[in-house]
């Protein structure tokens, strides 16, 4: 009967809390995209608005973060498997 | 100067250039040569930006020109989608390639129970959703035709429009010739077609650096360096922030939504995978595209504004920014740029298209109308590539008169949104059919119709305008009149931007009536049996569903069917390979559940699940699943843990069996060896008073001249020895009849202490021995309802035995009695060195004699002792304590009582 061991060796436990991040950064993502520029003061009045190239750097930062995150994440589950030698736990659970 | 000759010879050219590698990859693929390039994470990230079209290419721009940074929430959408691969992707893509589903029609219907009407709904719905989205890139490609021609004539726009509707007719039947050459020439197993996404993925290139070549000269070469490019856009016309929240965040939900449900993404992200791992390379491949092919659009949209003359369209700024500064060869290349994303669009949106309309509207009524049914011979793929051939050339010429119906007109964004809102009403079925088992059929062909309904009424209808699709009396005052009902205003409530309106009433009523007609509809086994294995599409413990019972003599229509669909070669390579997997030589194998399973998904890799179900119950006679055999599969799991439970139960009670097995046999040897030693014993005992009887009896006999003194001691020697062995055969007897329980006993009132009393005299008296006998008395005055006889028999062998065998100089037996509850014990403990602890347990066998061999008698007191003791329902036992030997008798509590049952034999 396969059982689910309460307690992991170092590097299993960090693969768990790698893709814990990977199931993280889509819902820090959308909390910085999403809502915080309906924060943003919008409208007519142009002293109250905020400039489209802030707005523009604000987002492409965090875009651009957001993908070296994803890419740091991946390539981490890439070594760690390969050093593995194969994957474990079923494929990227 | 760039004539129009000259861009039609590039064009063509380019065409030529992707016909080549769209071959060259076909021949690799077929040879099985070139899997790397073909199978790789880079051809499957550059595939999926079929995503970024010609609304990407030019109408970003005229959007971004218009409203600012809107335009982002196009990207950002999917973006999220992509960096979030973990939550959906990954179980679309999962459940794709295990389902070999054909298309997002064909996993909605397959999941929904393979629900024909579900896959027609989804397909129409697809068909009608896109074709607006086809038209805007036929304008796209026109619009930019035009422009090259209008500079061509030295004119203005307006000379090119008879020029374009001929380019608009062209560039589609240029694109429908495409895709029919690649996307049907072979009815491939698993849909997968190497030649287009190969060709999709260098157009991909194309436009990535068409449009990264146009943004880098607008902002170096025309601004003067980024500090400048930035003051430029604060300074422009959408210098500030003034996207109201709520459009923001409807448009990035409705473009994560569609880049899920899109049927060309869904063909590109889970259809055309081939590995699973590519997904997460993807997850940052994908948004690096997409963030670099948005990195330019506000500078040259800022750049358009301020170089082009008011009035000029700023869809085409991509183009028309070039060309006013004189870079022809930029121009080109934005040119090509917008063409490969046009083309790459409408060639794989036809080609996903028209899979959806073959399988799901074509073939089931091919089914219907050719009643003949399914066994007669005859290649049904011909069937098959037509329709799809005809899907292609319908979708495309829908496209092409939405284009002229519309007049072309209207900014490309807009059109886009209103494709995007159609293909999002998919996402609660979607979602719902992989998330939750409860989601049932009837739960999401309500959902989709109320979000298509929707979506029609408050988005598709009124872009027409007042007056086009719907009357002006509509807008002004709801549908039938009803102020409810007014297309951009639902339910009166008014003053939401109309974008946000449709796409919020679409997508939540959809979402709340699919969630709450599931709530109380009920699925069917067959719904149930799917949905579990989409929902638990990561455990393995329920394995493939077993739906049909298997039929007589099924195997031969099969064979012919089969053929017709999935070709001869093939069909009869795939059934002798699982003859080979069920072990027999033959070619055809035994219609197995199993295998008729595993021909269903190879036929639904071709024509979808719900067609390959359709056809495959023609013959076997229907799917033959019952609720019992659902919970059969769905325990599955269950089932083989209580299995393993039970077996390790049954292992525990072998071992316990086993354990008392080999008890059994030890006690049986230890009785075999009693009974062995029993009769040498027996054998041994009896011989020694023989011997010596015999040995006098002969002197007797045979001495002559014996004097009478002699004669009298030899004779007395012979008498003792008979009454020795007359004893020990009485003592024998008197044991097996105690063993056997067949003694009687005579039970009587008695008093303890006439007991003890008679049996310390008698065994005083039959002893020359002298010992000093200490009693109590006063405790001894018990009355028993007992067979006195034998309990002195009891008494008197223990006195005896402490006048025999007590070595003190001075030997002294005490007689205790004590009452324990109901219970009284009778101890006789003497003085002497006691009994040695090894032969302690041995004292109460037969025979048993401790070492010395000091006494006469046979070693039988004892165990006739514990036999009596035993009959009469008490217990003898030696205790060992502070350098006495003790036997102690428990008489038990009911010879105390007056019961006379307890005291019967056995």
């Amino acid at each position: 009967m396969p059982q689910t061991r309460l307690f992991l060796e170092r590097r299993s436990y960090r693969r768990r809390r790698i893709m814990d991040v990977v199931r993280i950064l889509p819902v820090i993502c959308a909390l910085l995209w999403l809502v915080v520029p309906t924060m943003w003061p919008n409208g007519p009045e142009p002293e109250a608005a905020t400039f489209l190239s802030t707005a523009l750097k604000y987002l492409f930062v965090i875009w651009v973060i957001a993908i070296a995150t994803s890419f740091a994440l991946w390539r981490r589950i890439h070594r760690h498997d390969h050093k593995q030698g194969g994957v474990q736990n079923g494929p990227r659970d | 100067m760039v004539t129009l000759n000259q861009l039609i010879a590039v064009c063509l050219a380019y065409v030529a250039l992707l016909f080549v590698v769209a071959f060259w990859a076909e021949r690799a693929a077929l040879r099985g040569r070139g899997g790397r390039l073909l199978g790789s994470p880079v051809v499957y990230t550059l595939s999926l930006s079929i995503y970024c079209t010609a609304w990407t290419f030019y109408g970003a721009v005229g959007y971004a020109a218009r409203s600012g940074l809107e335009y982002v929430t196009i990207y950002l959408g999917p973006s999220l989608v992509m960096i979030g691969w973990w939550w959906v992707l990954r179980r679309l893509v999962r459940i794709g390639r295990e389902q070999r589903v054909t298309s997002v029609a064909d996993l909605i219907s397959a999941r929904y129970g393979k629900s024909n009407l579900l896959a027609v709904m989804v397909t129409v719905m697809s068909v009608v959703g896109v074709t607006p989205y086809i038209a805007l890139q036929l304008q796209s490609v026109t619009l930019s035709v035009s422009i090259f021609a209008a500079q061509g004539a030295g004119v203005g726009a307006a000379a090119g429009v008879p020029l374009s509707d001929n380019a608009a007719f062209w560039v589609a039947a240029g694109l429908a010739l495409f895709t029919v050459l690649f996307g049907t020439r072979n009815l491939n197993v698993n849909e997968r077609h190497h030649g287009v996404v190969i060709a999709v993925a260098v157009e991909a290139v194309v436009k990535l650096v068409a449009l990264l070549a146009v943004g880098a000269f607008v902002v170096w070469g025309i601004a003067g360096g980024v500090a400048e490019t930035i003051a430029r856009i604060d300074a422009s016309p959408i210098g500030t922030w003034e996207t109201s929240g709520s459009r923001w965040t409807a448009l990035i939900v409705v473009s994560a939504a569609a880049f899920i449900c899109l049927p060309r993404m869904f063909q590109v992200m889970v259809v055309e995978n081939d590995d699973e791992r590519h997904l997460q390379i993807a997850s940052w491949a994908f948004p690096l595209y997409l963030l670099a092919i948005s990195l330019f659009v506000v500078p040259i949209a800022v750049a358009g504004l301020e170089l082009m003359p008011a009035g000029s369209n700023p869809d085409l700024y991509v183009l028309t920014v070039p060309l006013s500064q004189g870079q022809n060869g930029l121009a080109m290349l934005a040119f090509l740029g917008g063409f490969s994303s046009a083309t790459s669009m409408v060639i794989v949106a036809t080609l996903a298209l028209s899979t959806m309309m073959s399988n799901h509207i074509v073939m089931p009524l091919w089914l219907k109308l050719s009643q003949s049914g399914v066994q007669q011979s005859g290649d049904v793929r011909d069937v098959v590539i037509r329709a799809r051939r005809l899907s292609i050339l319908l979708i495309i010429s829908l496209g092409y008169f939405y284009y002229r119906g519309s007049g072309g007109s209207g900014a490309l964004a807009a059109i886009g949104l209103i494709s995007f809102g159609g293909v999002a009403q998919f996402l609660p079925a979607l979602l719902g059919g992989i998330f939750w088992r409860g989601a049932t059929r009837t739960g999401a062909v309500a959902g989709l119709t109320i979000g298509f309904v929707l979506w029609m009424f408050t988005m598709l209808l009124p872009s027409f305008g007042p007056d086009g699709a719907l009357p002006a009396a509509v807008f002004e005052e709801g549908l039938f009149g009803l102020g409810m009902l007014r297309p951009e205003a639902l339910f009166g409530i008014t003053g939401i931007d109309p974008t946000v309106h449709a796409v919020w009433w679409s997508l939540s009523l959809n979402s709340f009536v699919f969630f709450i007609v599931s709530s109380f509809s009920f699925p069917s086994p067959l719904e149930r049996l799917q949905g579990a294995q989409f929902v638990n599409a990561f455990d393995h413990s329920s394995g493939p569903a077993k739906g049909w019972s298997a039929g007589q003599g099924g195997a031969e229509d099969l064979m012919i069917m089969s053929q017709r669909i999935l070709g001869a070669n093939e069909a009869q390579a795939f059934f002798r390979a699982h003859a080979a997997r069920q072990g027999s030589a033959e070619t055809t194998p035994v219609p197995t559940p199993e295998f008729v399973q595993a021909l269903e998904r190879e036929l639904a890799a071709s024509v979808g699940a719900a067609t390959a179900n359709a056809m495959i119950s023609q013959i076997i006679g229907g799917q033959a699943i019952s609720v019992e055999d659902l919970m059969a599969v769905a325990d599955e799991s269950a089932q083989l843990l209580e299995y393993s439970g039970r077996l390790e139960v049954k292992s525990r009670q072998l071992a316990e069996t086993a354990q008392e097995l080999g008890r059994a046999n030890e006690k049986l040897t230890q009785l075999s060896l009693q009974k062995d030693s029993f009769l040498s014993q027996i054998s041994h005992e009896l011989r020694t008073p023989m011997t010596s009887i015999r040995a006098f009896s002969e002197i007797l006999r045979d001495m002559e001249g014996l004097s009478p003194s002699e004669k009298t001691r030899y004779a007395s020697i012979i008498h003792s020895e008979t009454i020795r062995l007359t004893r020990l055969l009485d003592d024998l007897l008197d044991l097996s009849v105690l063993e056997s329980g067949q003694v009687s006993l005579n039970a009587e009132q008695a008093n303890l202490h006439d007991v003890i009393e008679r049996s310390v005299l008698t065994a005083q008296a039959s002893s020359p021995r002298r010992i000093a006998v200490r009693r109590a008395v006063q405790a001894e005055d018990v009355t028993l309802f007992t067979d006195g006889d034998r309990l002195a028999q009891v008494f008197i062998n223990l006195t005896t035995n402490a006048i025999k065998y007590c070595d003190a100089v001075e030997p002294v037996l005490r007689i205790a009695v004590r009452r324990e509850g109901s219970d009284v014990k009778i101890s006789f403990s003497d003085n002497g060195s006691g009994i040695p602890v090894e032969a302690q347990n041995l004292v109460f066998e037969k025979f048993a004699r401790l070492g010395n061999g000091a006494g006469d008698g046979a070693g039988l007191g004892l165990a006739i002792c514990r036999e009596i003791m035993t009959r009469l329902g008490g217990d003898i036992h030696y205790v060992s304590h502070e350098g006495q030997s003790t036997f102690e008798v428990s008489l038990g509590a009911l010879m105390v009582e007056k019961d006379k049952q307890r005291l019967l034999p056995a």
